[in-house]
């Protein structure tokens, strides 16, 4: 019997020896080359995505850049804004690429926390607001003014809106004011809240393609539009001041100035990192194109953000002055 | 049968019963009339945005916290070191399989040693049919084209069950021993297995900051549970005349625990480490949401762009590493039952065998560690593209086919169900409804349930969420129901056919484990963003479980009594309705509670794709800082409602068995 696993072992030696004969390139040959970014001088820069395309597309740039050009080690954390303004004061996060206002966070962490300080504009222009599907702005044109809503209240009716219209709203870490809006514009609509930005896409993809009747909450600049180009619905001017009684509100959303935020110890640090993030500016457009290549084209971060900054070098360079 | 069995035993419960179903009938006609009358008053409705005294307390309680952090030495000295020490366990794992450590560019054990491990592993303690599945299983993660991140989630799932294990196991022998130490536990267990990960998951990041260390106390927290459970079961079911014999020896209370009450539970103890691990992998995306690595994330991310297909691949992944790791748990828990039994011939040949494969592992793991072949997976993960286009082809037909279908049924169910049955929860005064189930719980459960359901009445008007909770004890009701009805039709349909049970338990399987969003996103395109997706989200989760326990309930039923009632000439239907069903009447309890358990772990998740409600509150908690303390009674509003109904449905099964 004991002859049988001997033979066993033996054999086992063998196709060992023969692995190892045709066995290739090691580990650590310099073969592996994708590892140059050794620490260098800018260490290592922790970076948060928050969970949208947009953003991710910020930080795909930002990342390769600090990464190729500066040798950044750079470390990309996947959270929520709240839990990301957090990391702020734990140390565990040195920038947010692309915030929405949030004056409530800002309040938080900025003035009475002093954990982090503001980075300046991203250059992104945002807009949120009411959007029906395109089929329905031009088969009823007139339903883009704000003042013609009730009059179609009926057709927006769903399962969920208790008899009422239906206005679609979708992730709750978003900004708005849509319940307070309803209320104070005396509209014949219910907010039902889908409860996360999937629910909501998927909403209006479908509403689209099976022409039906939908308007919702929604944003720019997102990678969905490319995809379905929602109308806007004209809500009363927004003025300065208007939204300052978040119970009073009843004006249109103000366009946002995107910014970025960084933690008050990564300001002081004087790492290359922080002045890439200081300096990082660019278009809607500009972020569209790489959300494009991500969303739909299904390319990796790194190849995304490749492709672009291969073909937008000088925006780079001055990024990097 | 069952009759001629009823009329042999006493006559009162027999009119008990009887009346029991009038009394319930009589408690529901004097609500409806009183609804009737009382509609719309005290409600207690409160806006999405409003909040209650109690809110705005536990907002200020969470920002001192987090202001704190940094001069309170509960957090310099206690805290920090439970972080630095899962920390270094979680690097470690990770540097041993799934990321690089220092200058290497790769793992210590590529994938060929960690295929080689796993195939080692589940053949000793298991055998060679496992062995062959679990290398073909973790061969597929390569195929799919996630290695790197199958062994993220794989490194994070054995850190959180090994710590999960260290705290469970003495907690469960201690519960398991001593009654006064259950009794403690159990309240605690329920608050942890029923009380949504959202509502601590922020908390937790500002407590052991963003990492490793959070992703494994989540897991835990979540894991631990089943295993204290178990192991108390366990225990407590070695049978009382061995304990007493080993008593009669003269054994010392630890002798008896080391050589009479451990071994004799070992079997069900590796059952709740089985159960340990489902739970973990059950949190991968959940722990994703605070930057844990692994599938999780990839399905995360891809939901983004609703890339179902790549989703898909991932959760598919998740389901294959959940699959292996339960037969081969399964499979060791078999073996601890057979080891005795086999003759020592085989076990003469079994340690050389051990010592060869031993041999043979530790030059796989060598080579796997020294080149390149055998450290980082071949090829581009062709069959990940492949599967990730097929999902996608699949859920596009659906949309396009089917959609015309589901709204229609939709429409009904809503209409038809959910929506009188949510108004009368919602639009009658609360105290009215308070009663009403205080008086159902009193009759079907007795005087402690009642007991039990006033103070969680009680609770529940203080948390300040009434009317959410009402809406979503409305969707879960009518969800429970459903899966019920799916429990017993694919329950006895398994119970009576081993063939059927051996098709259809994988599927239950991937349903348990898949992360719902994967499945959500056609959902999404089939019913819209509207509580009925969320209902059909919890019964495609819940129901698996109703469908196992009802289908060993029925497996159950004495084949005597089966044969009896074919000979007396009873039809298939008939069998089916008056012996299999009455007999296995535990099993449909059984399978209500848990059934029910399970679809109010859902509510966050229905919350993410229309639910509204408390799922709703929940998650703009989990983003929002203003929302954080209502979020966190939203949270505590669900463990009310899972305790009030785990208490009164255990209750009427206690009735119903005696």
């Amino acid at each position: 019997m004991a002859r049988h696993w001997q033979a066993g072992a033996a054999g086992l030696a063998v196709l060992g020896l023969t692995l190892t004969a045709c066995s290739g390139a090691k580990v650590g040959d310099s073969t592996s080359a994708g590892a140059k970014s050794s620490g260098g001088r800018c260490g290592t820069f922790n970076l948060a995505v928050n969970p949208w395309i947009g953003y991710e597309a910020d930080a795909a740039v930002v990342a390769y850049v600090a990464q190729h050009d500066l040798g950044c080690t750079v470390t990309k954390k996947d959270l929520k804004e709240e839990i990301a303004w957090q990391g702020f004061g734990t140390g565990e996060v040195d920038a947010v690429l692309e915030n929405w206002g949030h004056d409530d966070l800002k309040k938080k962490y900025i003035t009475s926390q002093k954990t982090a300080v503001e980075a300046g504009s991203t250059g992104n222009k945002g807009v949120i607001g009411w959007f029906v599907p395109p089929w329905l702005a031009k088969a009823h044109p007139d339903i883009l003014d704000w003042k013609n809503l009730d009059t179609y209240a009926d057709r927006f009716k769903t399962s969920e809106s208790g008899g009422k219209g239906q206005l679609l709203d979708g992730d709750p870490s978003y900004v708005t004011n849509d319940a307070a809006l309803v209320k104070n514009l005396k509209l014949n609509f219910k907010v039902v809240y889908a409860g996360s930005e999937t629910a909501l896409i998927q909403a209006f993809r479908t509403a689209e393609k099976n022409k039906q009747w939908m308007i919702g909450y929604f944003y720019e600049p997102q990678w969905f539009m490319s995809e379905v180009p929602l109308a806007k619905v004209n809500l009363p001017k927004y003025t300065t001041g208007c939204d300052t009684d978040a119970a009073k509100v009843a004006c249109d959303y103000p366009l946002y100035d995107l910014d970025k935020i960084v933690s008050a110890q990564f300001a002081k640090s004087g790492s290359p990192a922080y002045g890439l993030v200081k300096n990082f500016h660019w278009t809607n457009d500009d972020q569209n194109t790489v959300a494009r290549y991500i969303a739909q084209d299904k390319m990796s971060d790194d190849a995304a953000a490749k492709k672009w900054v291969d073909a937008n070098r000088d925006k780079v360079d001055a990024w990097l002055k | 049968m069952a009759v001629a069995a009823d009329a042999t035993a006493s006559v009162t419960p027999l009119r008990e019963r009887a009346s029991r179903p009038m009394v319930v009938a009589a408690v529901l006609a004097g609500w409806l009339v009183l609804f009737a009358v009382l509609r719309g008053r005290q409600t207690l409705t409160l806006a999405a945005a409003d909040l209650t005294g109690l809110h705005r307390w536990l907002n200020d309680l969470n920002d001192s916290i987090g202001a704190n952090r940094n001069s309170n030495p509960l957090f310099l000295y206690f805290f920090n070191e439970i972080r630095l020490a899962i920390d270094n366990l979680v690097t470690f794992v990770q540097s041993l399989i799934s990321q690089p450590t220092g200058t290497r560019p790769v793992p210590q054990i590529g994938w060929l040693g960690v295929v080689g491990i796993t195939g080692y592993v589940s053949w000793a303690v298991g055998n060679w049919r496992v062995a062959l599945l679990a290398v073909a299983g973790f061969t597929f993660f390569g195929l799919q084209g996630l290695w790197q991140e199958s062994m993220d989630t794989l490194a994070l799932t054995l850190s959180a069950v090994l710590v999960a294990l260290l705290i469970g196991i003495p907690l469960g022998v201690w519960a398991g021993l001593s009654d006064r130490f259950n009794r403690i536990m159990t309240p605690f267990l329920d608050f942890m297995q029923t009380m949504p990960t959202f509502v601590y998951l922020a908390p937790l990041t500002l407590i052991f900051l963003i990492g490793g260390a959070s992703a494994v106390i989540t897991t835990v927290i979540y894991a631990a549970p089943p295993a204290i459970r178990i192991t108390a079961h366990a225990i407590r079911s070695v049978p009382e005349t061995t304990v007493e014999a080993a008593n009669s020896l003269g054994t010392t209370r630890l002798q008896q625990l080391v050589k009479v009450l451990l071994p004799m539970s070992r079997r069900t103890v590796v059952m709740g480490v089985n159960q340990t691990i489902m739970a973990a992998l059950a949190m991968v995306t959940i722990a994703a949401l605070i930057d844990a690595p692994g599938l999780g994330k990839t399905v995360v991310q891809a939901l983004q762009s609703l890339d179902v297909g790549t989703a898909f691949n991932a959760g598919l992944a998740i389901v294959v590493m959940a699959i292996v790791l339960d037969r081969v748990t399964t499979a060791a828990a078999a073996r601890t039952e057979t080891a005795r039994r086999t003759d020592a011939r085989l076990l003469r040949w079994r340690r050389p065998l051990l010592a060869a494969g031993a041999i043979g592992l530790g030059f796989v793991i060598y080579v796997s560690h020294t080149y390149v072949w055998a450290a980082q997976f071949p090829g581009h993960g062709a069959v990940g593209s492949h599967i990730a286009s097929a999902a996608d082809t699949t859920t596009g037909w659906l949309q396009n086919h089917v959609s015309g279908l589901t709204n229609g049924l939709r429409n009904v169910l809503t209409n038809g169900l959910l929506n009188p049955f949510q108004t009368l929860l919602t639009d009658s005064p609360w105290w009215l409804v308070g009663i009403v189930l205080v008086a159902l719980a009193l009759v079907l459960g007795g005087r402690w349930a009642a007991v039990t359901g006033a103070c969680c009445v009680g609770l529940l008007v203080g948390t300040g969420v009434w009317s959410d909770s009402m809406t979503t004890l409305a969707s879960t009701a009518v969800a429970t129901v459903l899966v019920m009805l799916l429990g017993v039709v694919f329950g006895v349909w398994m119970g009576r056919s081993a063939l059927v049970d051996r098709v259809v338990r994988p599927t239950l399987d991937a349903a348990q484990v898949m992360p719902p969003f994967v499945y959500l996103v056609p959902f999404l395109a089939l019913f819209g963003a509207t509580r009925f997706t969320a209902i059909v989200a919890a019964v495609v989760y819940a129901a698996p479980v109703a469908i196992k326990i009802i289908a060993d309930g029925v497996r159950n039923v004495p084949e005597a009594t089966v044969e009896a009632a074919t000979s007396a000439g009873c039809n298939t239907w008939q069998i089916i309705t008056k012996v299999q069903l009455p007999m296995a009447r535990s099993a449909l309890t059984l399978a209500t509670n848990q059934g029910l358990i399970y679809v109010l772990s859902m509510v966050v998740v229905g919350g993410l794709v229309g639910a509204g409600a408390l799922g709703y509150d929940v998650v703009a908690g989990f983003s929002q800082g203003q929302l954080y303390g209502k979020g966190l009674a939203a949270g505590l509003a669900i463990v009310l409602l899972g305790v009030m109904f785990d208490r009164i449905t255990q209750a009427a099964a206690r009735r119903t068995r005696a």
